[in-house]
C-alpha cells in the first residue's frame, strides 16, 4: 500500500512526464494558450492514461511476454514476442481513443464539443505511450500500473493547466519580439520545471 | 495523366525545388523551433552528444522511411483509418531501429530507454505525413523526410553540445576542460546535467533564431 502511494506521489511530482521527461510536450505548448482548454485537454489525457496503460499492461502479460502464450500449446512456451510491444500499443492507443471519441459523441454531446478537437491529438501524445513503455521496462504489476498511470495524467495536467494560466497573466507583460510565444513558452516551463526540482529529495 | 503530358521533361532527382524541400527544414521551417513539433523526445536524451547522434539517425531513418511507404500507398489508404495505418507504418520502422540498436549498441540502447519507442508518437513524424507525404509523390517525401529529420537533428545536436561541454567538460567522451581550470576552482554546471536546462537552451535558441530571421517573428 505505501509503495502504491510513493509510485502516486513520484509520478506526479518527482517524475512529472513534462517536467522530468518532457513527455507530451507537443500538446502541452499547443493548447495552453487558454486555461479552459488546457484544463479539458487534461482531463482527457488522465481518462484515456487510465484506459490505455492497464490494457497494455493485460496486453503484454497475458499475449507477448515469454511463456505467455504457453496457454495455447506447450510448445509455445519459449515464445517471446515482446519485440511486437510498439505495434500492439500503440495500436492499442489509437484504438481506445477512436472508442472513447466514439462514446463521449453519442453520449456526452456537450462535451464532445468542448473536448473534440482535442481527443484525436491525444493518440500521438507521448506522455500516453511513454506511460505504457515505462510500466514496461519498470516491470510494474497491475495495481502499480494503475496508480501510475492516474499519477501521470493527473501531472500532466497540473504542468498544463499551470502554464495555461501563466501564460494567461503574460499577455499583460512586455516581453521581447523575438521571444514572444514559444521562446518564453519554453523559458517558463525551464523554470517551472526548476521548481519541481525540489520535490526530488522527497523519499517515499 | 494530364500532368504527365503537361511536362514531358522529367524533373531531375536533385532539381531546385527538391534541395529546397531539404534544405528549408534546417531553418526557415526547422520541425522543432518553428513548426513545434516533437519537441517530447528531443530534450531527454540531450545530456550527451552520443546518444542524441544516434538518436538523430534513427530518426531520419523513420521520417524518410515512413514519409517514403505512405507517400507510395497513401491512394489505397481510406480517410477515416489513415491515423491507424499511418501508425503502424511509424510503429514497425520503429521496431527495426529499436532491435538494430539493441543487438549492435547495447549501451546506447540502454541509455536512451523508452525514447526509441516514443519516436512512434514524435510529432514530427505524424506531422509530417499527415502534412507532406499524405498529398506527395514518393521522393519528394523522401526528401522531406530526411530534410526534417536533420532539422531535428540539429537542434538536437547543438543542445547536446553545450549541455555536455557546459556539464561534464567533455564532447563525445574526450575532456575538453583542462586539468589546470579545475584545480583554479572551475566547477562543472550541474544545472546542465538537470532537465530544466535544455529547456533554457531551446528557448535560448529560439530566441537567436528569430532575432535573426525577422519573418519567423509572429508565428505563434
Amino acid at each position: 500500500m505505501e509503495n502504491l502511494l510513493g509510485i502516486f506521489v513520484k509520478s506526479i511530482f518527482v517524475e512529472n512526464a513534462i517536467f522530468a521527461f518532457f513527455l507530451g510536450m507537443c500538446s502541452y505548448l499547443a493548447v495552453s494558450k487558454k486555461i479552459k482548454t488546457a484544463t479539458g485537454l487534461g482531463l482527457a489525457v488522465i481518462f484515456v492514461m487510465l484506459l490505455t496503460a492497464p490494457l497494455n499492461y493485460l496486453i503484454l502479460t497475458y499475449m507477448l511476454k515469454e511463456g505467455a502464450l504457453a496457454w495455447i500449446h506447450p510448445s509455445l512456451a519459449t515464445v517471446d514476442l515482446t519485440f511486437l510491444a510498439f505495434i500492439l500499443f500503440i495500436s492499442t492507443i489509437a484504438g481506445a481513443v477512436q472508442l472513447v471519441e466514439m462514446i463521449v459523441e453519442k453520449f456526452a454531446p456537450a462535451l464532445y464539443s468542448s473536448l473534440g478537437i482535442f481527443l484525436p491529438l491525444i493518440t500521438v501524445n507521448c506522455s500516453i505511450l511513454g506511460a505504457s513503455l515505462f510500466m514496461q521496462e519498470r516491470e510494474y504489476n497491475f495495481s502499480e500500473t494503475l496508480v501510475f498511470s492516474v499519477g501521470t495524467g493527473i501531472g500532466f495536467f497540473l504542468a498544463i493547466v499551470l502554464l495555461a494560466s501563466i501564460r494567461e497573466k503574460l499577455r499583460y507583460s512586455k516581453v521581447p519580439e523575438p521571444l514572444q510565444g514559444l521562446g518564453m513558452a519554453m523559458i517558463i516551463t525551464g523554470l517551472m520545471a526548476m521548481a519541481f526540482l525540489s520535490f526530488s529529495g522527497i523519499k517515499l | 495523366m494530364a500532368e504527365v503530358l503537361e511536362k514531358p521533361k522529367k524533373e531531375g532527382l536533385f532539381s531546385k525545388k527538391n534541395i529546397a524541400i531539404i534544405k528549408d527544414p534546417l531553418d526557415d521551417s526547422n520541425p522543432v523551433t518553428v513548426q513545434v513539433l516533437g519537441i517530447c523526445s528531443a530534450l531527454a536524451v540531450t545530456v550527451q552528444v552520443k546518444p542524441a547522434i544516434i538518436m538523430t539517425l534513427g530518426v531520419i531513418f523513420v521520417t524518410a522511411f515512413s514519409n517514403l511507404i505512405v507517400s507510395i500507398i497513401r491512394k489505397s489508404i481510406p480517410t477515416r483509418v489513415r491515423i491507424i495505418v499511418q501508425l503502424i507504418v511509424v510503429a514497425t520502422l520503429v521496431t527495426i531501429v529499436d532491435q538494430m540498436l539493441k543487438a549492435y549498441m547495447f549501451d546506447v540502447s540502454k541509455k536512451l530507454s523508452v525514447f526509441v519507442g516514443l519516436i512512434i508518437t514524435n510529432c514530427i513524424v505524424m506531422g509530417r505525413l499527415e502534412a507532406f507525404a499524405f498529398a506527395q509523390k514518393p521522393w519528394p517525401s523522401f526528401l522531406d523526410g530526411i530534410g526534417n529529420g536533420l532539422g531535428y537533428g540539429i537542434i538536437l545536436i547543438t543542445v547536446a553540445v553545450f549541455r555536455e561541454f557546459f556539464g561534464s567538460g567533455s564532447i563525445l567522451g574526450f575532456n575538453l576542460v583542462p586539468q589546470w581550470a579545475y584545480d583554479h576552482g572551475y566547477v562543472n554546471n550541474g544545472l546542465m546535467m538537470l532537465p530544466p536546462s535544455a529547456l533554457f537552451l531551446i528557448g535560448g535558441y529560439i530566441w537567436w533564431q528569430r532575432s535573426r530571421n525577422k519573418k519567423l517573428t509572429n508565428i505563434s
